[in-house]
C-alpha cells in the first residue's frame, strides 16, 4: 500500500508538473515586481526599476532550476527527460541497438533457462508440506537400506526421524477393462502419505493400519495426473476394482494435483502398498535382506533440532549394527542422507547444473564485456556531444546518469526478450517426453523466481557495461575535445576496451573448447565399442507377471516366444535376457561372487562385484557380443543340468588371470552355488557409458528364471515391419501380454540422455560464445578502422601496401584474438576434465579438439574482421583527406 | 562593503525560520525582514532565497498560501508550522550553544590555560 501511495504521489507530481512550474514562475515574478515597486518608490523609472530588480535577483534560470529541484519533482522529471533523450539517441543508431539487444537476449535467455533448470531440479523442494526437513537414504549398489527388512530395522532403531517411509518402483500391467497396459507405480510403505503429510484429493490414502502381512492390502491410490488422463476426472472411480498383473486392486483414493511422487524425474501413475509387492514383482522381497531391489529410498522428516550430520551418524550406527548381525546380507559401508527426491541423483545433477550455470554466467560476462566495449566506443565517438553538454553547464553526474539509463534501457529490453524466450523454452522442457514408456517428469515450469532472476541479471549487466565508459566521461576535458575533434589521440597503450575484448575472446574460446570436447566425446561414445552391437536389433520388453504367468510357466512361455519369433522371415537370431539388457534404462544387477575356496561368504570376502545377467542360448549372437573362448549356452543348460556360466574377459582376468585360464574353473554365488565357467566373452559397457571396465557374468536363463525379460531380435528388416510381425506372433501366443517394442538404439537413449543433454547444452553455449566473439571482434575492428580513417588515408597516400594497411587497421584486434584464444584454449582444456565425468570419451588431450578450436577461432576472426578490412582497403585517401 | 558578513552554510534556513516566526511573510518580505533584523549586515542573493524556502516547505517546517501584498500585488505568504516552530526553537538553542562556545574559545587568554 505504501508503494502505491508513493507511486501516486510521484504520478501526481509528474502530472501537476506544469501547475507547479507555473506557480513557481509566478512567485519569482511577483518577487521581482515587489522589488521593482520598492525601487520605483525610491525614484527610479519603471523600466530602470525592473532592470535593477532583475539584476539583483541574480541568475534567474539557475535559481528556478534549483527551486524546482527543492520542490522535489525534479528527479523524476529529469529522469524522464533522460529516458526520452536516451530513447531518441538509441533510435538514431538502430544497428547498435539491435546488436546490443540481441546479444543480451541470448545471454540473459541462456542464464534464465539454466537458472530455471537449476531451480526446478536442484533448488526447488518436493511439492509437499515442510519439504525442507525431508531427508532420505541414497540409493547404492550394495544391499544396505535397499532391502525391506533392513528398512524396517532402520525405521525402528533410528532416533533421528519422526517416522520413516519407503518406496520402490513397480512396473505392472494395469487392466482397467479389456487388455492390460504397461504402467509404472510406486509400491510404498503404509505410512508413506502420513510421513509426507499429504491429504487425498479424493477418497482416502492407505495407512500403516492397512498392512497386515504379505498381500493383505490390495489397494491403490492414483496420481491426480493419471486419474485426469485415464479416468477423465471420474469421481466414481473410488471403489472400482482394477487388475495389476492379473491381481485385483481397489482404487481407494486420488493424490493431490501437485504431487508427482517422491522421485524428481519419474512421475508414477499410482501408489500401492509395498506389502503387496509380490503380486506385481513376482518374487517376495519383503524377507529378502540381501536384496538390492526391495527399497529405492527410505525417507522421513528429521526430528526438530536434529542435524543432518547427526541423522547420518545415527543411520550409520544402525548400519553398523546390521552389518554385525547380518554379515552375509548387509554390505553397505556408510549411508549418505540426501534431500528426498534427489537422493540418488543429487551429486551429478547438482554438479552439472552448477557447471552449466557457471558457463551461462561466463556467457553473460562475455556479453557484458562485448557491450561494454561497444559503449566505450560509442562514448568516445560521442565525446564531442559530451563536451558540448559539459560546456553548456550540464553536470557530469547528469551525463553519466543518461549513459547508464541508455545501458539499462537496452539491458531491460534484452532481458525481457531473453526471459520471454526462456519461458517458452522451459515450458517445452517441462513437457518433454524423450523416452517412450518412461514417464519423465522435469519440474522446470517457470515461476516468479525466474522473473526476478532475469530482471536482476538485466539490471546488473546493464550497470556492468554501462559503467565501462564512466572513466572516459569523467576525464573528458570539454575544451580539448571541442578544439581538437573526437579523433584527438590514439594511444599505443592497452585500454580498458582491449582488456575487455581479450577477456571476452578468452571466455568464448573456453566455451568453444568445452563444446567441442563434449561433441567429440558424444560422437565417440555413439560409435564406441559397447561389447555388443545395438544396430539392427529390436528389443521386446515384456513382463510375464503382467499376464499372470508364474513358476515353471515362465521359462516355458519365454521359450515359446523365442521359437515363435525365430520363424519370422529375415530374423537372423533371437536371444533373451532377464530384467534389462546392458545399457537399457541404466538398470543393472550387481552380484557378489566368491572364489571356489572361500567358505565364509561374507561381503568382505567377495572376489568381485560383477554385473550379473541371465540369458538364453543365442543371446550373444543376437547381441553381437563376441565369444572369445569356450562355448555358448545351449537349451540343455536347464535347471537339471550342472550350473554353468559365461564370464567376460575382465571377470576372467580379475579372478583367474587370463581368459583361457578361466575355462572349466569354478566360482561361487552369494547363495553358495558352485558355477563352472564354460565360456568367455568380450568386455562391454553395462550400466553407463562412463563406467570403468567392470567384470560381468552370464547365467543360463533356464537356471535363473525371472518374469521380466527382454527379447533381442537381430534382423536387417525394416523396424516397423518387424515390430508388426513380432506383435503378431506374440499376440498369437497370448493376446493379453503387454509388450514394448523398439530398437536397441532407441532404448539406449536413456543412457545417452545425460551425455546428449550435456552436449546439446554445451553446443548451444559454444555457439553463443562464437557469436559473441564475432560481434566483439567486429565491433572492435570496425571501430578501430573508423577511428583511424585519416591515418590510414595518409598511409595509403604515402604508398603503404595492402598488408601494411591491414596490419595497421586490424593488427590489434587480431593480436587480441590470438592472445584471448590461447588463454581460452588452455582454460577450456582444464575445464574439459570436469566434462569427462559426464560425457563418455571426453578427453581434452585430443589433437582434433585442439586443431578444431584453433581453426574455429581463426575462422571467427576472419569472419568478424572481413567487413572492416574491406572498408580499410577501399579507402580513397583523396576523398578522406579533403573531408577532414 | 564593510560591515557585511558571509553567511555560514546552513544559517540561511535558521534566518528564514526566524524571519517568518515574527509573522507571515512573502519571499521578498523575508529578505527585507532578514535585512532589517540583522542591521543590513547579512547579504543574501535574492534568487537564492527561493530554493531554501521550498526546501523548508518540503520539510514541512513552513506552509505557503497565496495572498495579497501591502501594495496589492499577488504574492505567496509563508508561515511556520508546528514542526517549524519546534525546529526553530531547537536550532536557536543549538546556535546559541555554538556561539557561546565559539565566543569563549576565541576569547581565551594564555593565562587561563
Amino acid at each position: 500500500m505504501r508503494l502505491l501511495a508513493w507511486f501516486r504521489s510521484v504520478a501526481a507530481k509528474f502530472f501537476s508538473r506544469s501547475r507547479a512550474a507555473v506557480e513557481l514562475e509566478e512567485e519569482l515574478r511577483s518577487h521581482i515586481q515587489l522589488r521593482g515597486d520598492d525601487l520605483q518608490r525610491s525614484g527610479l523609472s519603471s523600466a530602470e526599476a525592473e532592470r535593477r530588480a532583475r539584476i539583483e535577483f541574480g541568475a534567474y534560470q539557475k535559481h528556478k532550476e534549483e527551486s524546482h529541484e527543492a520542490l522535489g519533482g525534479n528527479f523524476i522529471e529529469t529522469f524522464i527527460q533522460d529516458v526520452r533523450y536516451s530513447l531518441r539517441v538509441l533510435r538514431k543508431s538502430p544497428g547498435f541497438l539491435v546488436a546490443a539487444v540481441a546479444t543480451l537476449t541470448l545471454a540473459i535467455g541462456a542464464n534464465a533457462v539454466v537458472f530455471g533448470i537449476m531451480d526446478g531440479l536442484v533448488l526447488r523442494l518436493l511439492n509437499v508440506p515442510q519439504a525442507e526437513s525431508l531427508y532420505g537414504t541414497e540409493y547404492g549398489a550394495d544391499p544396505g537400506f535397499q532391502s525391506y527388512p533392513n528398512y524396517l530395522d532402520l525405521r525402528d532403531r533410528n532416533h533421528s526421524f519422526e517416522d520413516l517411509a519407503a518406496f520402490k518402483m513397480v512396473f505392472t500391467g494395469l487392466n482397467t477393462g479389456s487388455n492390460p497396459v504397461s504402467s509404472a507405480g510406486y509400491a510404498t510403505t503404509g505410512n508413506y502419505f502420513d510421513v509426507l503429510r499429504l491429504h487425498p484429493y479424493l477418497g482416502r490414502f492407505f495407512t500403516s493400519a492397512d498392512e497386515r502381512g504379505p498381500n493383505s492390502a490390495p489397494f491403490m491410490v492414483l496420481t491426480w495426473a493419471f486419474w485426469h488422463s485415464h479416468f477423465q476426472d471420474d469421481r466414481t472411480v473410488i471403489g472400482r476394482i482394477v487388475e495389476l498383473d492379473k491381481h485385483p486392486f481397489t482404487i481407494i483414493g486420488v493424490a493431490p494435483p501437485g504431487f508427482h511422487g517422491t522421485l524428481l524425474f519419474v512421475s508414477p501413475d499410482f501408489f500401492m502398498p509395498i506389502v503387496n509387492q509380490q503380486q506385481v514383482d513376482g518374487e517376495n522381497l519383503l524377507d529378502a535382506r540381501g536384496s538390492t531391489q526391495g527399497i529405492f529410498e527410505a525417507f522421513g522428516h528429521l526430528k526438530p533440532r536434529v542435524t543432518l550430520a547427526q541423522a547420518t551418524a545415527d543411520a550409520n550406527s544402525v548400519g553398523a549394527y546390521l552389518a554385525k548381525t547380518h554379515p552375509k546380507e548387509f554390505g553397505q559401508k556408510s549411508v549418505l542422507l540426501g534431500r528426498t527426491g534427489l537422493a540418488s541423483f543429487d551429486g551429478n545433477v547438482r554438479e552439472f547444473t552448477a557447471a552449466l550455470m557457471l558457463l551461462a554466467g561466463l556467457i553473460l560476462l562475455a556479453a557484458c564485456a562485448n557491450l561494454g566495449g561497444l559503449f566505450a566506443a560509442r562514448a568516445a565517438e560521442r565525446s564531442r556531444e559530451v563536451a558540448l553538454r559539459l560546456a553548456l553547464g550540464s553536470s557530469r553526474a547528469r551525463i553519466l546518469r543518461q549513459l547508464l539509463i541508455e545501458a539499462v534501457l537496452i539491458s531491460i529490453v534484452g532481458g525481457a526478450a531473453g526471459l520471454a524466450g526462456s519461458v517458452v523454452l522451459l515450458r517445452q522442457i517441462s513437457l518433454w517426453q524423450p523416452f517412450p514408456g518412461a514417464a519423465l517428469h522435469l519440474p522446470v515450469e517457470p515461476d516468479a523466481k525466474i522473473y526476478v532472476f532475469a530482471l536482476a541479471m538485466a539490471l546488473v549487466s546493464g550497470f556492468l557495461f554501462g559503467i565501462v565508459p564512466v572513466r572516459q566521461v569523467l576525464r573528458a576535458d570539454p575544451w580539448e575535445i571541442v578544439k581538437a575533434g573526437s579523433s584527438a589521440r590514439l594511444g599505443r597503450r592497452v585500454t580498458v576496451r582491449d582488456v575487455l575484448l581479450g577477456l571476452q575472446i578468452a571466455i568464448c574460446a573456453v566455451l568453444v573448447t568445452s563444446s567441442m570436447v563434449a561433441v567429440r566425446g558424444l560422437l565417440r561414445s555413439l560409435h564406441g565399442n559397447f561389447g555388443f552391437e545395438p544396430r539392427n536389433v529390436m528389443l521386446v520388453s515384456n513382463n510375464l507377471a503382467m499376464a499372470g504367468y508364474s513358476g515353471d510357466q515362465v521359462p516355458a512361455m519365454q521359450k515359446r516366444m523365442i521359437a515363435a519369433i525365430e520363424t519370422i522371415p529375415g530374423v537372423a537370431s533371437v536371444g533373451l535376457v532377464n530384467n534389462y539388457p546392458p545399457l537399457v534404462y541404466t538398470a543393472a544387477f550387481r552380484a557378489r561372487v566368491f572364489r571356489e575356496t572361500t567358505a565364509d561368504l561374507k561381503p568382505s570376502n567377495a572376489a568381485a562385484n560383477p554385473f550379473g545377467y541371465a540369458v538364453s542360448p543365442q543371446y550373444f549372437q543376437a547381441a553381437g557380443t563376441g565369444l572369445l573362448a569356450g562355448r555358448d549356452f545351449t537349451w540343455d543348460d536347464n535347471k537339471d543340468a550342472p550350473r554353468v556360466a559365461v564370464v567376460n574377459r575382465e571377470f576372467a582376468g580379475a579372478i583367474f588371470g587370463s581368459p583361457s585360464g578361466a575355462l572349466g574353473r569354478y566360482f561361487k554365488l552369494q547363495d553358495g552355488t558352485r558355477v563352472q565357467i564354460v565360456g568367455v566373452v568380450e568386455n562391454g559397457k553395462y550400466l553407463s557409458l562412463t563406467e570403468d571396465q567392470a567384470p560381468a557374468f552370464f547365467l543360463p536363463f533356464l537356471q535363473a528364471p525371472a518374469v521380466q525379460s527382454f527379447l533381442l531380435v537381430r534382423s536387417n528388416r525394416d523396424p516397423q515391419q518387424l515390430t508388426a510381425a513380432i506383435r503378431n506372433k506374440l499376440s498369437g501366443l497370448d493376446a493379453g501380454l503387454p509388450t514394448q517394442i523398439d530398437t536397441w538404439n532407441n532404448f539406449l537413449d536413456v543412457v545417452m540422455f545425460p551425455a546428449r543433454v550435456a552436449t546439446m547444452a554445451l553446443g548451444v553455449m559454444g555457439l553463443m560464445g562464437a557469436m559473441l566473439s564475432i560481434t566483439g571482434i567486429f565491433g572492435m575492428a570496425a571501430y578501430s578502422v573508423s577511428k583511424r580513417l585519416r591515418e590510414l588515408g595518409i598511409r595509403i597516400a604515402l604508398g603503404a601496401q595492402r598488408t601494411e594497411v591491414l596490419g595497421t587497421a586490424l593488427g590489434r584486434a587480431l593480436k587480441l584474438l590470438a592472445i584471448g584464444s590461447a588463454a581460452g584454449l588452455v582454460l577450456g582444456l582444464l575445464a574439459a576434465r570436469v566434462l569427462a565425468s559426464i560425457v563418455y570419451g571426453a578427453t581434452p588431450r585430443d589433437p582434433f579438439v585442439m586443431g578444431g578450436v584453433v581453426v574455429a577461432m581463426s575462422l571467427l576472426g576472419l569472419v568478424a574482421t572481413w567487413i572492416p578490412a574491406q572498408r580499410a582497403l577501399s579507402l580513397d585517401p583523396l576523398i578522406l583527406l579533403r573531408e577532414e | 562593503m564593510p560591515g557585511e558578513a558571509q553567511l555560514l552554510p546552513g544559517t540561511l534556513d535558521l534566518l528564514i525560520l526566524k524571519a517568518v516566526s515574527l509573522g507571515p511573510l512573502h519571499g521578498y518580505g523575508v529578505l527585507l525582514r532578514i535585512g532589517q533584523i540583522s542591521g543590513e549586515a547579512l547579504l543574501i542573493e535574492q534568487g537564492a532565497l527561493y530554493p531554501a524556502l521550498f526546501r523548508l516547505v518540503r520539510q514541512g517546517l513552513l506552509k505557503a498560501s497565496w495572498g495579497t501584498s501591502d501594495n496589492n500585488r499577488r504574492a505567496k505568504f509563508y508561515e511556520l508550522t508546528a514542526a517549524g516552530r519546534r525546529r526553530f526553537r531547537e536550532e536557536t538553542e543549538g546556535w546559541n550553544r555554538l556561539a557561546r562556545a565559539m565566543t569563549s574559545a576565541l576569547a581565551a587568554e594564555p593565562e587561563e590555560i
